[in-house]
């Protein structure tokens, strides 16, 4: 297949783009409730949607918008329907956690795991319907624990269905970190399944492409489902606003003293456990955003500089469209 | 009050820390877990330990289930559901396990446990996050479901909960918690702006927490043309609603159910005997919900009354001005009186 490393980019950077210009509008009051944005897991997403045509389905969690980004959904309708327009890609009634485009066969949804059962069905439609056709489930490392993702597991692997779960680990569930509320390890409970899995790192755009498409190219052939774990990091916190990287530990302190000497309680001990604990999380938060040299872009731009090939132009080709569709969502009314 | 004694005031989430506090003090089978609780309950966290605040995987229908389990066994669980909505993949646990409990074992075995969740809507996050769905779990024999509307009762509620016998969900509606809608909504901007009922948000709390007594409402104003009837966030609607019909000369009654299940039939029936005009304003979807319940019995006790209803009608939509359609409003609370009249 002809996708090279530019085109895998010219993916990457639409959707950065776009999420940042989704940011502005958000900070500006313009957009409402949460903002999820899957800044930072680029990489897994382009590597596996570059491999989809049409009449592929896809299953989406709370960070849809690359994925639709990605797949060709226009842009303006998207950005309509984050401002609760009703001329947006579904009325306003959706906004980012909730997007649908049936002509894509793509749906996102706000409860974790439920991307899981949802492509089961997508996938259990392509088998029957369209040999040949495949559905792609989208969640997190924290959806890995929600059961119904597990037993999608076994019901895709049981019916073989064509299928690819695909996990985009970044080692958070919002303020918890996932491996210390995980037993085992979640590419193992998948191989456990039966399903045939992959591990690759999420920030190099290549592997993951290369990597889905052989998972990608068994489900098409009919030789059933598979699970492919990329790790990502996770590079503007669990969502715009993030409260944890906003902690002012000089307002907590006040609180957490009072809670620290309240009697009756837990031993000193404990007590100390506890604030150490909570200090290390607010740290972790903060840190990540040294995270970017995993940021799959630059790795990609770094590779794509020594060919000399034309990224200025690309940049400028980028700005103009979604200048063009920040223009067109905010114009009519 | 004694003269010159300062009265503690507290915000809602405040108060729910504070009676938490109280009560995980004097009893230490009650213990806390669900997603996210080191940091959403940091003070009782560092304050009870790893032990008594534990966090959980993002894995409902187990921990769900586990509380019900933990209660038999002679744990006290608060057990959250960050979100109400979130209930949906967990449903087992309280529909045929917790609420099935007391009567399958004709009464010899009862699971008391508290399930928090934050609930309602108004701040433009979707119809995944901004249900109330208090009718449906009310629906369900064998679970208690309370709303508190202000933080006086939202602390005692707490004990009330805890002190139960049986399940009880408590709901906490975000337009009320700071935080919630601090981490939902406003994200730290300042660019954006919701209607907080400030009654409901921040007052005055008792010195020390006691439980309420369970299913008992309270008249939060006296009218005699027209009885509302609501539960949270809707309360504080509702006298906004009576402020502006006084203006119109209407003498407008407010009932504050504050729990759901069990429903305190005698308060509602004994104000709508005297207005014999009823307008229930509920959060909750109006199809099959608490606001056909309450006509329900008020017909079963052979009142006769005019009746109306304001609800939430269909799926909440994110857009603001969209959802601000669909969710009981002042306005369309005051129409609605209108009509009555
Ligand atoms: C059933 C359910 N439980 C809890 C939540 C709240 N919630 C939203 S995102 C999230 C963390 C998800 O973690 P992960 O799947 O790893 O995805 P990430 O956000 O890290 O990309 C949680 C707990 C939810 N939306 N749905």
């Amino acid at each position: 297949m002809g996708t090279d490393l530019q085109a895998l980019y010219r993916l990457m950077l639409r959707s950065r783009r776009f999420e940042e210009a989704v940011t502005k509008l958000w900070e500006a009051g313009k957009i409402s409730g949460e903002m999820h944005l899957g800044v930072g897991e680029e990489g897994v997403v382009a590597g596996v949607v570059a491999h989809l045509r049409d009449g592929d389905a896809m299953a989406l969690d709370h960070r849809g918008t690359p994925p639709l980004v990605m797949r060709g959904v226009d842009l303006a309708l998207l950005l309509k329907e984050f401002l609760g327009r009703s001329d947006g890609l579904c009325k306003g009634m959706g906004g980012h956690m909730h997007l649908f485009s049936a002509q894509h066969l793509a749906a996102s949804s706000g409860i974790v795991g439920s991307s899981g059962p949802l492509a089961t069905g997508f996938a259990m439609a392509a088998q029957y319907l369209h040999p040949g056709n495949i559905s792609v489930a989208f969640f997190g490392d924290g959806a890995s624990n929600q059961g119904m993702l597990l037993e999608s597991f076994n019901l895709a692997s049981a019916w073989q269905l064509p299928l690819i779960f695909v996990c985009k680990d970044n080692t958070w569930a919002i303020a918890t970190q996932s491996p210390k509320v995980t037993g085992g390890d979640i590419t193992d409970r998948a191989r456990s399944f039966g399903l045939e899995a992959a591990e690759v790192d999420g920030s190099d755009v290549e592997a993951v492409y290369a990597a889905a498409g052989h998972l990608i190219e068994r489900a098409r052939d009919g030789d059933g489902p598979s699970f492919l774990l990329a790790h990502c990091p996770r590079l503007e916190g669990h969502y715009l606003g993030d409260p944890l990287r906003r902690a002012n530990m000089m307002e907590l302190a006040g609180p957490l003293m009072t809670a620290f000497v309240a009697q009756p309680g837990a031993s000193v001990a404990e007590r100390a456990y506890s604030l150490g604990t909570l200090l290390s999380l607010v740290g972790k938060t903060t840190v990540e955003k040294n995270w970017r040299r995993h940021d799959p872009l630059d790795k990609a731009r770094r590779k794509l500089q020594s060919q000399k090939s034309g990224l200025d132009a690309l940049e400028k080709e980028i700005e103009a469209e979604i200048r063009l569709a920040l223009e067109t969502a905010m114009m009519e009314a | 009050m004694a003269e010159g004694k300062k009265i503690r005031t507290m915000s809602f989430a405040g108060a729910i820390e504070d009676a938490l506090g109280q009560a995980m003090a004097s009893d230490n089978r009650i213990v806390i877990f669900g997603e996210d609780v080191h940091g959403l309950r940091m003070n009782l966290f560092v304050r009870f330990g790893e032990k008594r605040v534990r966090p959980t995987p993002i894995s409902e229908s187990a921990f769900l289930g586990a509380a019900v389990g933990a209660a038999m066994a002679g744990l006290k669980p608060v057990v959250e559901i960050m979100m109400v909505d979130f209930l949906g993949v967990a449903m087992d646990a309280l529909l045929n396990e917790a609420a099935k409990l007391e009567a399958f074992s004709g009464g010899k075995w009862k699971a008391p446990m508290v399930v928090r969740a934050a609930c309602g809507g108004g701040y433009g996050d979707g119809g995944q996050h901004e249900q109330s769905l208090w009718g449906w779990l009310a629906h369900i024999p064998g679970l208690a479901v309370v709303a508190p509307s202000t933080p006086a009762d939202a602390g005692s509620l707490m004990l009330t909960a805890l002190q139960h016998d049986g399940p009880v969900v408590y709901l906490e509606h975000k337009l009320l918690s700071n935080y919630w809608l601090e981490y939902l909504g406003s994200g730290g901007r300042t660019t954006v702006s919701y209607d907080i009922p400030l009654e409901g948000a921040n007052g005055p709390v008792p010195d020390t927490w006691e439980a309420l007594p369970l299913g008992r409402a309270v008249t939060r104003r006296e009218g005699s043309d027209i009885t509302l009837v609501s539960v949270a966030v809707g309360v504080h609607r509702c006298l906004e609603a009576a402020a502006a019909l006084e203006k119109e000369s209407v003498s407008t009654g407010v009932i504050d159910l504050r729990s759901i299940s069990p429903l305190d039939r005698k308060t509602i029936c004994e104000a709508v005997s005297k207005s014999k005009r009823l307008l229930i304003v509920d959060e909750d979807y109006r199809d099959f919900g608490l606001s056909g319940e309450v006509a329900a019995i008020l017909l079963e006790a052979g009142l006769t009354f005019k009746y109306g209803r304001v609800c939430t009608e269909g799926t909440i939509p994110y857009s603001r001005n969209l959802e601000d359609a669909a969710l009981p409003s002042t306005g369309r609370i005051i129409e609605a009186a209108r009509k009555l009249l």
